[in-house]
């Protein structure tokens, strides 16, 4: 086990190291930030004192290796446009959209998993296809329209839900928290609907499909004709059987949802991390840019190898090939 | 001798899309206590859902329409499942054909067992763990108190079929139906379990239902045999006379294309045709149209005939003038 994780944590690293890269050159290339941050009437003594000062006019390599250098010791750099520490930027951006993505995420995969072993047990039944309705309208509806029409419904027309922003917040741990007064709940309530939308309707299905193929397998016969009751069955033998494929989609999506929840984040108008990414490309603010990938990138390894350590937990026989 | 077992004219059907599937059809056998009956017959002949259908447990859309099972003098046709379920397990157990399929590989041995006992028994974590040791010392594990708390995939074939057996033991049941367990492991280990089963079938009293394709292994264990054919039995007897003189023209064809019965070098007998579908079987006798004693008087179904201890349901009996 002790290997597994050792090897999985060089494997991450290889990953960061060529994620550097790739994301320094990328958004090397995008364009130059001079052409935006110094103003057109300035004089040429001013442009070439700012590119010197920002170290623009170094060539790539040595920029990067700076980059690196100072990465290491966890210097993040400054922000062009708000010329404060970018690390300090996302770290206030960031709790608004973890508190969202989790809310979302974690209740998706509460409720569509509770749905889709419903729907894979007894696939017959009206509740089952109710249910399958509501999946494949979550798949097949946009997520901004879906959002909007929340807005319409609640925030407009019943007029009891807000329609934006994060409401009232509370300081716990030294950040501030929506989810912890009713006034900030009722704020988060829409935006998570929406973006729980899809996940739940992808949760339902990979239930369903699980829970069907495995309640055909001998393993639940041969509980069955053990006797044991259909709830034992239900809890002890298919949850488990059934967890797998949903805890590596659990991973991938909040994964993906905490880097790029922007578009409901933006219909909302909830201030979490997708709107500084989008407003930072805009104004060509690299190291905003480079700093939010290199996290996300970050993200997405820590997810992976957490999931991968459940996955052990879980199932013995990765647990010997990984020995 | 004590009859456990009584299944009189069980009929199980499956109502499919395409019409009515009569899996089984009129299936008659009765156990004694310790008795090993075989079930043999090709895939598709109805003996596995005849298994299932004894356990009240055959998958949609299948049911069963008519007869009576009765186990210790009590009819399960017609119970709820939650009566069904207390029989399960406790009075009669099934094994399986694939170990590997029936366990399931993220619980520990334990924890398979301990559902099973719980199932039926409340009990204490001390008794519980008695109770293991002692079934799978039963079935021949060696060092069974060190191989609780591994995994299924720790295991062997065999010895996985073992676990497998013992779980099933663990109540003591009455009747075990045995639905071709030795069918996926190497021939050696099939000799090893087939013995076990045996001697445990004397020793404890249990009665078993083997069921399986293989005449030759059905033979080596079953003291009588019955012969399925497209949901119907069409021939039951002790087993030495059923293999010595076979009444029914399909048993014979089961025992010529028996790899033991070829000479060496010359092609195995083998039976033309293949198994009829359900949905559309043949008028009269289902096997006629592969038969080759088949006449006119095939186009009506045979009725069962008698003979002490043996019975056939065919209109040109085989050996019947040697017999008599």
């Amino acid at each position: 086990m002790l290997g597994f994780v050792i090897q999985r944590l060089l494997q991450a690293f290889v990953v960061m190291a060529a994620m550097s890269v790739i994301v320094f050159v990328g958004v090397y290339a995008i364009g130059n930030p001079v052409e935006i941050i110094i103003p057109p009437e300035a004089t040429d003594e001013i442009r070439a004192e700012v590119i010197r000062k920002l170290g623009l006019d170094l060539p790539l390599w040595q920029q990067y290796f700076i980059f690196v250098t100072n990465l290491v010791q966890g210097d993040f750099g400054r922000s062009y446009i708000y010329n404060v520490p970018v690390l300090e930027l996302i770290a206030g951006r960031l709790p608004a959209t973890l508190e969202l993505v989790l809310i979302s995420i974690i209740s998706a995969t509460v409720f569509g998993v509770t749905l889709g072993i419903y729907a894979g047990y007894r696939p017959n039944s009206i509740i089952s296809k109710a249910i399958m309705a509501i999946s494949v309208l979550g798949f097949s509806v946009p997520s901004f329209w879906v959002g909007l029409i929340l807005i319409l419904t609640f925030a407009v027309n019943m007029g009891v839900l807000p329609a934006g922003g994060r409401g009232e917040v509370v300081n716990f741990l030294g950040v501030q928290w929506s989810f912890l007064t009713i006034d900030g709940l009722s704020h988060i309530l829409l935006p998570a609907l929406n973006l729980a939308f899809f996940k739940l309707a992808m949760m339902i299905r990979l239930a369903r499909a699980g829970t069907r193929e495995i309640m055909l397998t001998d393993t639940i016969k041969f509980a069955r004709a053990a006797g044991i009751s259909e709830g034992r069955i239900l809890r002890r033998h298919l949850m488990k059987l059934i967890s797998v494929p949903i805890i590596t989609v659990f991973g991938l999506e909040l994964g993906s949802t905490l880097a790029f929840a922007v578009v409901t984040e933006t219909i909302f108008s909830w201030p979490g991390i997708g709107k500084l990414i989008i407003d930072s490309i805009t104004v060509l603010d690299r190291p905003v840019m480079v700093a939010y990938l290199i996290l996300t990138a970050l993200l997405f390894v820590l997810i992976n190898l957490t999931v991968d350590l459940v996955f052990a937990l879980i199932d013995p026989r990765i647990r010997a090939g990984a020995a | 001798m004590s009859k456990v077992l009584d299944v009189q004219n069980l009929q199980t059907h499956f109502h499919t899309r395409d019409g009515v599937v009569k899996a089984v059809e009129g299936v008659s056998f009765s156990l004694e206590k310790g008795e090993i009956l075989g079930l043999v017959g090709e895939s598709g002949s109805g003996k596995s859902v005849t298994g299932f259908s004894l356990l009240g447990l055959v998958d949609a859309p299948g049911k069963i329409v008519g007869g009576k099972i009765e186990l210790n003098g009590e009819d399960l046709v017609g119970l709820s499942e939650r009566k069904l379920r207390a029989k399960r397990g406790k009075d009669i157990a099934m094994i399986f054909q694939d170990p590997i399929a029936t366990l399931n590989p993220l619980l520990t041995i334990r924890t398979q067992m301990q559902l099973a006992l719980e199932a039926h028994a409340r009990m204490s974590k001390k008794d519980i763990e008695a109770r293991c040791i002692e079934v799978l010392t039963k079935v021949g594990i060696p060092d069974p108190a060190a191989r609780l708390d591994n995994y299924p995939h720790e295991f062997s074939g065999g010895m996985r079929q073992r676990v497998a057996i013992a779980i099933t033991l663990l109540h003591g049941p009455g009747v075990i139906v045995a639905d071709e367990p030795t069918t996926a492991l190497d021939v050696s280990i099939q000799a090893q379990i087939l013995s076990e089963m045996k001697r445990l079938a004397e020793e404890t009293g249990t009665a078993m239902i083997w069921i399986s394709h293989d005449l030759a292994t059905v033979s080596s264990l079953a003291s009588r045999l019955l012969v399925m054919y497209a949901g119907r039995v069409v021939e039951e007897g002790p087993t030495a006379e059923v293999l010595r003189d076979p009444r029914h023209p399909y048993t014979q064809g089961l025992i010529d294309s028996l790899p033991a019965m070829a000479a060496p070098g010359e092609p195995l007998e083998q039976i033309s045709g293949t198994t009829p579908s359900l949905l559309s079987l043949p008028e009269g006798c289902p096997f006629a149209p592969r038969c080759s004693y088949a006449t006119d008087t095939c186009s009506s179904a045979p009725t069962v005939q008698e003979a002490p201890g043996r019975a056939w349901r065919c209109h040109h009996p085989l050996n019947l003038k040697e017999a008599v």
